[in-house]
């Protein structure tokens, strides 16, 4: 009887050691269009990276699941093993290899962008209130500067603030903001020089998953050889965003 | 959910609020307000059974248990519940990732703490690697469960033991006069006649639970506030519905509900506290018992 339990919890788990291939799950954000977000059509994660990485996934012959989680507590539950990537367009940056590892980047270092109310003086990059998402490459850029810096859980708060006059201006990458200057009509425009920061966006892995983030290295290497990561980088970010 | 929301861009204004109303995401929200209401269902009488044992651990003449009683609940009512909510489901997680690892490989040779990273051997990972999506949802369910019960429970001990202490006293001497034990006394004398004293208090600690409740987000479950602070964001043309920021008519509908859960408890603890105090001897049994209105 006791066996019996025992198998039937062997197969309702899928806890045999027969099993060859345990499920990837994938930690991503989903608030972060186009990089992540969850569609509001089907309930389920969307993006750029949710395309890119059921490719890389279907090339390296994985099972791969989504998971979201909140952005400041992402790589608190990538190593405590809640789950075993991140695909948050999660630049690659050498205090957080003091934490974690990374894949190789699958997106070049790109321009970040303020943005800001029409006829906000240049002047306040230097001198105002400028907001950017907490535990990010724009937040540390703007602490290390002479400016205020405001921080927020997530991305659209920033855009909220800099539309109520909260702060001066929002730092972000400017592949997020371009859709919301788009559609504002003029009511949000880009302020001042794009800032290239941080060291392109890579797969957050744990150090001691060599042999998952060498799996995803070799899928990511033939992508990039074969094209077809630029041509879904171009399709989700336009023909101008910077291509391998 | 409609026939006529393939393509909402063309749609007039109704027929576009109700295909946004009943889209993927809004359901999620639906849902998680039963999600909510669930947890409170099953925190409450955990919590309440936590707050229980805690209560009688403090009037154990045990010292070790007494000790164990009065270190919980001082420490945890000292802690903010963020720390608690951010501190159980990884340490508890891990406490049990470690004892079934101890358990089912104890040939394991490399080290379970690497760096930063926590390995166990696969058998003894919970839940399971592999498991369905509702079983890790179970999972960080129960967990949020066990983190609100134990955090509340240091309330309601502290409250359930006040309560005890309030039971006049004659009436436990009496119950000695006709020889009961203070087991017996305990039982037939103190609990059935503590929880009108303990009533208010339990009724804040009830209170406080419902708006602790988005706290949950940060114990990895979608919420209600998460999903209206999600859904009222400005969504770009991005989106299969773009629009504005709508997050205060959002939170607006958030207090409507709030406000309503609140009054619907306050309706069930006066109810409630009338029928406890029937027979007490307290100044609303006595009124009941002059046949006052109550």
């Amino acid at each position: 009887m006791k066996k019996t339990t025992l198998a039937a919890l062997a197969v309702l788990f899928g806890a045999s050691g027969a099993l060859a291939q345990d499920v990837v799950r994938m930690g991503s954000e989903g608030a972060y269009p186009p990089y992540n977000f969850i569609s509001d059509a089907t309930g389920e994660l969307d993006g750029f990276e949710r395309e890119l990485g059921d490719e890389l996934c279907l090339r390296a012959g994985l099972t791969c699941e989504w998971v979201i989680n909140d952005w400041d507590t992402i790589i608190p539950n990538l190593v405590a093993g809640n789950f075993d990537t991140i695909m948050a367009g999660m630049s690659i940056t050498e205090a957080r290899m003091e934490v974690i590892t990374f894949s190789d980047n699958y997106l070049l270092p790109e321009p970040s962008a303020f943005v800001a109310l029409p006829e906000t003086d240049v002047s306040v990059l230097e001198s105002g209130v400028l907001a950017a998402q907490s535990n990010t490459i724009q937040a540390s850029h703007i602490a290390d500067g002479s400016a205020d810096l405001l921080e927020f859980s997530t991305p659209n708060e920033g855009i909220s603030a800099v539309r109520n006059g909260e702060v001066d201006a929002l730092l972000a990458d400017k592949a997020f903001l371009a859709p919301f200057v788009a559609d504002s009509g003029g009511a949000l425009v880009f302020l001042g020089e794009d800032v290239l920061i941080g060291g392109g966006i890579g797969i957050g892995l744990r150090q001691s998953d060599t042999d998952l983030r060498d799996t995803f290295n070799a899928a990511i290497a033939e992508m990039k050889d074969d094209g077809s990561l630029n041509e879904m980088i171009a399709r989700w970010f336009g023909e101008d965003h910077p291509q391998f | 959910m409609f026939s006529f929301c393939t393509d909402p861009s063309i749609l007039p204004d109704w027929q576009w609020f109700a295909c946004l109303f009943t889209n993927a995401t809004h359901l999620q929200f639906y849902r998680a307000f039963g999600v909510v209401l669930v947890l409170l269902a099953i925190t409450a009488p955990v919590a309440l059974g936590m707050g229980l044992m805690g209560a009688l651990a403090l009037r154990s003449r045990i010292w070790p248990v007494s000790w164990l009683g009065r270190g919980y609940v001082n420490i945890v009512r000292g802690v903010p519940d963020i720390v608690f909510f951010l501190f159980v489901p990884i340490a508890l997680g891990q406490g049990i990732e470690w004892v079934m690892h101890q358990i089912q490989c104890p040939d394991w040779d490399q080290p379970i703490r690497q760096g930063n990273d926590f390995i166990v051997c696969r058998e003894a990972r919970i839940p399971p690697p592999n498991s369905p999506v509702w079983m890790r949802d179970a999972y960080a369910f129960a967990m949020a469960v066990v983190a609100y019960a134990l955090v509340f429970g240091a309330f309601a001990a502290n409250t359930l033991h006040g309560a005890m202490q309030a039971v006049p006293k004659a009436q436990i001497e009496t119950a000695e006069a006709y020889g009961m034990t203070r087991a017996q006394a305990f039982r037939r004398i103190i609990l059935p006649q503590m929880w009108v004293y303990a009533l208010p208090g339990l009724s804040n600690i009830w209170q406080i639970l419902i708006k602790a409740t988005p706290l949950l987000f940060l114990l990895g479950i979608q919420d209600i506030v998460y999903w209206a602070n999600f859904l009222g964001g400005e969504k770009t043309s991005l989106f299969t519905f773009p629009h504005p920021d709508w997050r205060m008519w959002y939170f607006l509908g958030l207090l409507v509900f709030y406000l309503l859960l609140t009054w619907v408890s306050e309706r069930a603890f006066a109810r409630l506290g009338d029928r406890l105090s029937r027979g007490q001897a307290t100044a609303a049994g006595e009124r009941i018992r002059k046949g006052a209105a109550p």
